[in-house]
């Protein structure tokens, strides 16, 4: 019973997954010129950056966690 | 138990078959009479759609911040000198919110097709623009004919193929 | 037959396949080619460390980007865990990088190597990372993996005359998942999620333990006794947010904890605000609190009294906050023959250190008469940082 609704359910996240794949976006790729704009860039001196983080990294006990995945303009 | 497991299997490759059927979306060859359209350019000239009927026509939504768009432009630009005596027409359709920046653009890096302004948007919805640049074909007969998205070096080969393929009809 | 766990694991699989292959299209690009040559200036805790770069990307092809990085670290002084005889250090660190990108349709996919050398430790990292592209570019998902191996020295020497001893190896493993989230024509968001696990020789091998005796100074000097595994995960979340009038406020937050019962919290803010197509001002506002090391005290009771023991301000409770001014002028807006664009940048922080349970023994308690504090009651230490960085980047 525990197996065949975990069993379901999983096959329904694949399908509810699978038809996210054709959501239209809610931000359409003409409207993403302020993402496009260099202030929104996530990172733009990544050697700033990773020096930063290492004089942070060798003076404190955390490591890690920094940084994010992307963006983009939208383009191609 | 084997049979759920075996649904699984099934729903597994369903989902594939949905997320792969936006394959054939993307493809490109989509039908249907173009939606017509009268913007304006940046002198303040209204243009028609309708005007180049009997036409080759490919519309080309393009913005200031897209680098992919500016990448193509002078092929573009190319193109549009190259058919232009056998019944060719490129339009540009800039989605810039404003104009300025669109000014100082085309002087800087002046191109010779028209170039109209849509800054609400209204025309890149009509025609489901999801990529930037995206080029739509239109045969003589006001008919959408192809849709590429995206822009990579050598896919002005396959426009060109294309409009010779519409010119000939 | 296939077990039903091994047959659902598949249809997972295959699902996931088709999401990836649904939508076949031209993806994300690459940056511009650009050169760097940065210089950076640390100066506080009795430290001062030069820092100087070079490093280029370039873009082989449409599709394939190159970069390459040389860095040199001079540090020298007396921070405050050397204490008197000890002498002042001085040493140099010379770190290559190396990055491949290659992006295929919605997918971008990075390795790279980097070799950090100096006297008394070498480290060498491999990493690789896969970025993909989903849900019509709004959504960006990263998943990296990274593997280091270090060589740690100790230097029995002088900072003139050194004669290092190799004491230990550690490794280092890092596995790392972000998302980037498009939610508005104004705002993006980003979540990282990483775990690092360590083992192998992890202690610094110039601090020592202290613990309370009936020597002039109160106290006997030990050698520290760290675990040889370390496991932390780190997760932080990001906002990034457009200003109608142009520009951009960020909040950060992350949230670290460890195997070896650090509890680390950082907030940090930054507003970024351009003026035209030639000026970008940064202001910057951070402040980290961490609880310390479970193996960690200022002062043990006697020698010996923990299994594991250690006195690394590192692991100490501390907190710190940082602020930050930064300025990139474009003295080259619109490009000169090959170069697009090309900008210098200066920036400055102060960061300010205090400890909850270190204890600034060289100033207060290091000389054979004592001082003036009980072994144990010496003031806790702190001290102020001011980090300049000065770079020229220039885009072609």
């Amino acid at each position: 019973m525990h197996l065949k609704l975990r069993n379901a359910s999983v096959a329904l996240g694949l399908l509810l997954l699978s038809a996210c794949s054709s959501v239209q976006p809610w931000v359409k790729p003409y409207e993403r010129d302020r993402l496009a704009d260099p202030v929104m860039a996530w990172d733009r001196d990544a050697l700033s950056s990773a020096f930063l983080d290492h004089v942070y990294e060798s003076r404190e006990g955390s490591r890690g966690g920094t940084g994010a995945a992307g963006g983009g303009c939208g383009c191609n | 138990m084997r049979t759920s497991s075996l649904k699984l299997i099934q729903r597994g490759v369903l989902a594939a078959i949905l997320g792969g059927s936006s394959v054939l979306a993307a493809a490109g060859d989509t039908s249907g009479p173009a939606p017509a359209f009268t913007l304006t350019d940046l002198a303040g000239n209204s243009e028609a759609l309708s005007q180049f009927k009997g036409q080759v026509v490919m519309v080309n939504f393009w913005a200031t911040w897209c680098g992919p768009c500016q990448q193509e432009m002078p092929l573009l630009d190319q193109m549009y000198r190259k058919f232009k005596p056998a019944g060719f027409t490129l339009i540009g359709v800039n989605v810039d919110k404003d104009a300025p920046p669109v000014k100082d653009l085309l002087a800087r890096k002046p191109v010779s097709f028209p170039v109209l302004l849509d800054p609400n948007n209204a025309v890149s919805k009509s025609y489901h623009v999801d990529e930037m640049p995206s080029s739509v074909i239109i045969d003589r007969q006001g008919n959408v004919r192809y849709v590429h998205r995206g822009y990579k070096p050598g896919d002005e080969n396959e426009y060109q193929d294309r409009i010779r393929q519409l010119i000939r009809e | 037959m296939m077990s039903p766990a091994v047959l659902s694991k598949l249809a997972t699989l295959v699902a996931l396949a088709g999401l990836f292959l649904g939508r076949p299209a031209a993806a994300d690009v690459l940056p511009d080619n650009r050169a760097d040559l940065f210089y950076s200036k640390y100066s506080g805790g009795g430290m001062d460390i030069s820092t100087y770069t070079a490093s280029a990307h370039v873009n082989a092809t449409e599709n394939i980007g190159l970069d390459y990085s040389y860095l040199v670290d001079k540090v020298s002084g007396a921070s405050v865990d050397v204490l008197s005889n000890a002498s002042v250090i001085k040493d140099e660190r010379k770190q290559n990088s190396i990055n491949a990108t290659w992006i295929h349709d919605k997918t971008t996919y990075t390795i790279g190597y980097s070799n950090s050398k100096e006297r008394d430790y070498i480290s060498n990292t491999p990493h690789f990372s896969l970025s993909q592209a989903m849900f019509g570019d709004l959504t960006t998902i990263t998943l990296g993996f990274s593997r280091s191996r270090d060589g740690v020295g100790d230097n029995g020497g002088t900072a003139n005359n050194p004669k290092v001893t190799w004491v230990g190896h550690a490794e280092s493993r890092e596995y790392d998942l972000g998302i980037s989230q498009i939610l508005t024509r104004n705002l993006i968001a980003g979540l990282t999620f990483d775990v690092i696990t360590d083992d192998g020789y992890l202690a610094n091998p110039y601090r020592f333990v202290r613990y309370y005796s009936n020597s002039g100074l109160g106290y006997d000097q030990g050698s520290q006794v760290y675990p040889d595994t370390r496991t932390s995960t780190a997760i932080e979340g990001r906002l990034k947010y457009y200003l109608p009038y142009r520009a951009a406020i960020t909040g950060v937050y992350r949230y670290y904890r460890d195997t070896w019962g650090i509890i680390g919290d950082t907030v940090e803010i930054d507003y970024t605000h351009p003026v035209r197509n030639k000026w970008i001002f940064e202001g910057r506002v951070r402040y980290y609190k961490q609880s310390h090391a479970n193996f960690y005290a200022d002062i043990f009771p006697y020698a010996d009294a923990q299994n594991f023991e250690g006195r690394d301000k590192d692991l100490a409770s501390s907190e710190n906050i940082t602020i930050g001014a930064k300025a990139t002028y474009a003295w080259l807006p619109d490009g000169w023959k090959v170069f697009k664009r090309s900008t210098v940048t200066a920036d400055i922080s102060q960061v300010r250190f205090k400890y909850l349970d270190f204890r600034d023994i060289k100033d207060y308690n290091d000389t054979p008469a004592g001082g003036d504090y009980a072994a144990g009651t010496e003031p806790l230490y702190h001290f102020n940082a001011m980090i300049y960085q000065l770079y020229l980047s220039a885009f072609f």
